[in-house]
């Protein structure tokens, strides 16, 4: 089963906190089937050739979830999404299929 | 209050608890319509996210004298504006006590505003099925919108609402209309803080419940906005910027919100506050160009999802509420009518095109493509005022003479005459 992460301990403004530091804040519940998938990982290379690497959805997504692990692979941390889509509207190649988490999982904003 | 069953036929279904769904099913309950709001989150509000301030008119349109029991933030009694360069900015801003009085428009946090809103919906007889997300639209034999097909199950009903938000997926998948563009799309990251109730007042110059609201604007290479808004005991700070802007200078959204945080202007406001919270959402900015069909054989579109935003006055959530109003209405004569066509839906156009909310979104029609284009407006001219309030009030020996020949050649050096009364003349043509 899912877990929920939640911390009461804020960040302090200083020193700067990375993305991954400020996800940690959010309130989230795993939905154990990944709602983003790369349909197709030669298109990201294709991507990567054309547009270089990063490609748009690395440079976009504000929630580190695509990374180009050896330049070869996108690979996806859907559990850091905050489900904006925009990975979804600027890939070139709509090769990203992007679902909204099932049951009422995923990001739950605690302030919006 | 009814009792939820799946296998019951609703008279509406609307997918999307924010403020334009739930606007529209206050509208269709309170009318005696079976109604059931469709909401993917935990609870209503918690996967939605704005700047951002809710304007009182439209809501009491709503829910007349909400603020007896809304978990509204702060009254907004100023509305500032500040041009930013690299170490200085200019700010234009106008506090009215009228604003307080006559309450134009309160500051709120959306998982909990909606919370509440989405209570006033099931108090009017309205069915909230949180948790659940809606997969897709059922069609009759006829291709006439019956239904919605979730992670639960399917629904059947006369007519679907469709509230769910910029992403759109409902819309998107009954073939109303095809993928936004990059263009049209503004990505927005945001951070919360909290900061103790005195220091906001103390560092907004605010009392009680009074509030302000920060639009930024300018001293980067990207054309972003940049926004405050002070609550209770929290401050909203974030940016949004146009999805293809970013990808074409190769910027990350956070990268910006990280250097407006750093400004000197901007890093006291929010110095030792603790983050509470950091999300991201899209706004559907394109305008009244981009909006799609309203409405098809037993189907309505209305807020973000239909690209109901007027980016230029920061406007959102009344076009979503009104749009959603006038969609439940439609629903309750299509009700009477027992007619759910499209040409009977098609009134809810009318009532839109009859408001502000088609009106203002045609007026300024061609003002975001015009800016977009222009980057002049949002890059060199917040830069240029900053060089030219400079020079204005320096004080170095020399003669004003020198100065104000100073900052005659910068401005004409920069953009040139002709440029200048292009671009004024451009913005006229374009607003007026």
């Amino acid at each position: 089963m899912s877990t929920a992460t939640q911390t009461s301990q804020p960040i302090a403004t200083e020193p700067k906190a990375t993305v991954e530091e400020k996800l940690y804040l959010a309130k989230y519940k795993l939905d154990e089937r990944p709602h983003l998938l790369i349909l197709d990982q030669d298109v990201c290379k294709k991507c990567a050739q054309i547009n270089g690497s990063p490609q748009p959805c690395m440079i976009l997504c504000p929630a580190d979830v695509y990374k180009w692990e050896e330049d070869k692979k996108n690979v996806v941390s859907y559990d850091n999404c905050v489900e904006c889509g925009a990975c979804r509207i600027i890939c070139p190649y709509t090769n990203i299929e992007w679902k909204f988490p099932r049951w009422g999982r995923g990001l739950s904003h605690r302030y919006g | 209050m009814r009792e939820y069953d799946l296998t019951e036929k609703y008279d509406v279904i609307v997918v999307g608890a924010g403020p334009a769904g739930v606007a529209a099913a206050i509208t269709t309950a309170k009318a005696g319509l079976a109604t059931a709001i469709i909401e993917r989150g935990d609870f209503a509000g918690s996967k939605n996210m704005f700047g951002g301030i809710v304007y009182t008119k439209p809501t009491a349109q709503i829910v007349p004298e909400f603020w007896k029991s809304a978990p509204i933030e702060r009254r907004v009694i100023e509305y500032q504006y500040w041009l930013l360069s690299k170490e200085s900015h200019v700010s234009i801003s106008h506090r009215n006590q009228k604003f307080a009085k006559d309450f134009n428009a309160f500051t709120a946090l959306r998982a909990r505003f909606d919370k509440w809103f989405a209570q006033q919906a099931e108090a009017s007889g309205a069915i909230l099925l949180t948790r659940t997300t809606v997969t897709g639209v059922l069609k009759d034999s006829e291709g006439k919108i019956n239904g919605v097909s979730t992670d639960r199950g399917d629904l059947m009903a006369d007519v679907v609402i469709a509230c769910d938000g910029v992403n759109s997926l409902v819309s998107k998948g009954a073939g109303l209309h095809e993928e936004w563009k990059p263009e049209d799309i503004a990505l927005s990251v945001k951070e919360t803080y909290s900061l103790p109730k005195e220091k906001i007042e103390d560092r907004f110059n605010v009392r009680g419940d009074e509030g302000v609201t920060m639009m930024i604007y300018g001293g980067r290479k990207e054309e972003y906005a940049g926004f405050i808004y002070t609550n209770k005991d929290t401050i909203s700070f974030g940016m949004g910027a146009i999805m293809s802007d970013l990808a074409a200078n190769k910027t990350r959204p956070q990268e910006i919100l990280e250097w407006l945080k750093s400004h000197p202007s901007i890093k006291p406001l929010i110095e030792g506050a603790a983050l509470r919270e950091y999300t991201a959402h899209m706004i559907p900015e394109g305008g009244y160009d981009k909006i799609p069909p309203l409405y098809s054989d037993g189907i309505m579109v209305a807020g973000d999802a239909a690209c109901l935003v007027n980016a230029l006055n920061w406007e959102g959530t009344n076009f979503a509420m009104i749009s959603g109003k006038y969609a439940g209405q439609t629903a309750v004569e299509a009700k009477k009518a027992n007619n759910y066509s499209a040409n009977q839906l098609a009134h809810y156009r009318g009532y839109l095109e009859s408001c502000f909310v088609l009106k203002d979104l045609k007026k300024f029609r061609q003002v975001p493509r015009y800016i977009a284009t222009n980057r002049q407006f949002l890059t060199l001219y917040p830069e240029l005022m900053n060089d030219v309030f400079y020079k204005f009030f320096e004080v170095d020996g020399r003669p004003k003479e020198e100065h104000l020949k100073e900052i005659k050649d910068e401005i004409y050096s920069r953009r040139g005459r002709i440029g200048i009364l292009k671009d004024i003349y451009g913005l006229y043509r374009k607003a007026t």
